[in-house]
């Protein structure tokens, strides 16, 4: 195989593992952006995502596709039920008592899992037609490695669409500025944050199951590292940023993936890399690559 | 058309507004004057819902809407002109102004009145597609009206809208304001600027320390002695 072929092979894998910290960073920057919280079980609804997937394919007779759909949809519902329940009654209170609510409902979802999941790792039941591997060029590679990207393009325009263009969109946007003239506008406040949970939470399982598909093995911790990792794809970005969460997701996925290949002697190292950048970004640029520093004429 | 009784707004152990009774009739400018701290702008933002009322009621049309929430409030009619102007720095002119129609489902309508406030405004046609925070602080106020009247409002409420705008823009607000009256709009001027607020007014509040001391025709207002001693600057 020659240099090229398998740089592009990397270049793949990269930009596959991008697409799915970008899907996952977009929940983070977009509870950021409206609730300025670090929904700190963002991870952990990726993992149910994952799990819900699992669950609804080998145990129900909905087909794959379907349940690839729906399970997404039930994760939704899973978001704005915590919002409801961890974010909603601390509304009022301290920053600081949400952000611990965050960390406390995180542990819950973690732990709730090896309970009803079991510690035990489970194979996630990957459909054959997105399992096997085609050879390009001499390349060999997964087809599910084409896939994610796409599938991750078509969400992002999508939700781009919705965020420019729909009216919900539009009370999205004003109550990241200003929640009391949102509300001054007769925007439902409680209707656009459940709204945002529910997306948010949506193309966190959608990454999950990509995930599934790509790296088989579900355990019910498997949310913390995918969702660090993209808590600081969206830091990297400008945190409440959507355009910088996507750029920090794809930065940070091509990274980590060229660095093992590039430097092999370093690959034990792969989990620090989010890491470092992290710590480059907030010394050289703390609003992030695309975070704006608030310009406000008054 | 809209009735406040008994009014009280507390922060904390602060006795904002303490028993404030307002009858605004439909079509008249009534304003609201007093000092800073007074409770103007709690008045208001507790009639919107904005800030919990310890006590008292709310009647718009003889209805209660004492306890309804602010999306509630604005769907029925009434919209507030926040002080400060409170555009949407980053939306366009355009968004800002469709915000104001949040509520309401007639596109139809929605569109002509977006057509009537370019007209009245013929500034912020020229900028629609900007962002409003690159607008000018005179520009911005046009905005903020312009956005609160997108909601078609029965009445308007005005926080302070003459603050930090230059003489000559201060002349267009009430200007813009007598102008809504003649179109039929309810008004519930707010403002430090005491005697422009009392020349326009049909009828006018002076509040002291979360209290009434003094209510009346705008012009009668005018001339009172205390009046005129305390916001007015007129040497004894």
């Amino acid at each position: 195989m020659g240099s090229i072929s398998l740089f592009l092979q990397h270049l793949a894998n990269g930009i596959s593992l991008g697409s799915l910290y970008a899907l996952i960073a977009i929940g983070y920057t977009m509870v950021y952006g409206i609730l300025r919280l670090i929904n700190f079980a963002h991870g952990d609804i990726f993992m149910l995502g994952v799990y819900l997937t699992y669950f609804g394919v080998l145990y129900t007779s909905i087909p794959w596709w379907l349940v690839f759909a729906i399970a997404p949809a039930v994760t939704g519902l899973v978001g704005i039920l915590l919002e409801a329940v961890a974010y909603k009654p601390l509304r009022e209170s301290p920053r600081i008592t949400i952000l611990i609510s965050a960390i406390g409902a995180s542990f819950l979802l973690q732990n709730l899992g090896i309970v009803f999941f079991g510690g035990r790792p489970r194979a996630f039941p990957v459909p054959r037609i997105l399992n096997h591997v085609v050879k390009v060029r001499g390349v060999s590679i997964n087809v599910i490695t084409f896939i994610i990207p796409v599938v991750t393009i078509l969400l992002l325009i999508g939700l781009s669409y919705f965020i420019t263009k729909t009216k919900t969109g539009l009370a999205m946007r004003a109550l990241s500025r200003d929640y009391e003239t949102a509300s001054l506008m007769g925007i439902d406040i409680n209707r656009i944050i459940s709204i945002t949970f529910f997306m948010g939470s949506f193309l966190a399982a959608m990454g999950g199951i990509m995930w599934g598909a790509r790296y088989p093995q579900l355990m019910p911790l498997m949310g913390v590292m995918p969702g660090l990792k993209s808590f600081i794809a969206a830091v990297v970005g400008g945190i409440g940023n959507i355009a910088g969460a996507v750029v920090g997701g794809f930065l940070l996925g091509l990274g980590e993936i060229m660095l093992v290949a590039l430097l092999p002697r370093l690959t034990g190292y792969r989990d620090a890399f989010a890491f470092v950048v992290l710590i480059i970004i907030l010394l050289v640029k703390p609003s992030g690559l695309m975070g704006s520093g608030q310009t406000e004429k008054v | 058309m809209l009735e406040v009784l008994d009014l009280h707004v507390n922060y904390g152990g602060i006795k904002a507004l303490r028993g404030i009774n307002l009858t605004i009739k439909e079509n008249q400018i009534v304003t609201l004057i007093g000092a800073n701290g007074a409770g103007k702008s709690s008045t208001l933002r507790a009639v919107m819902g904005l800030v919990p009322k310890a006590r008292g009621r709310v009647l718009y049309k003889g209805q209660d809407i004492t306890n309804l929430p602010t999306k509630d409030i604005v769907a029925m009619g009434i919209t507030m002109v926040p002080e400060g102007r409170k555009v949407f720095a980053n939306l366009t002119v355009e968004e800002n102004l469709r915000l104001g129609a949040y509520t309401r489902r007639d596109q139809k309508a929605v569109a002509e009145d977006m057509d009537r406030v370019y007209s009245t405004f013929p500034r912020l046609k020229e900028r629609s597609w900007q962002k409003a925070g690159t607008l000018s602080g005179g520009e911005q106020q046009m905005l903020a009206v312009g956005r609160a009247l997108m909601s078609s409002p029965q009445i308007l409420m005005m926080d302070e809208p003459s603050l930090g705008l230059a003489p000559l823009l201060i002349k267009e607000v009430f200007e813009i304001i007598l102008l809504l009256r003649e179109r039929g709009n309810t008004i519930l001027l707010v403002e430090q600027n005491a005697k422009k607020a009392l020349e326009i007014a049909d009828y006018a509040y002076v509040l002291e320390t979360g209290q009434l001391v003094l209510e009346g025709p705008g012009q009668v207002v005018l001339e009172d002695a205390k009046v005129q001693e305390a916001y007015l600057g007129a040497a004894r």
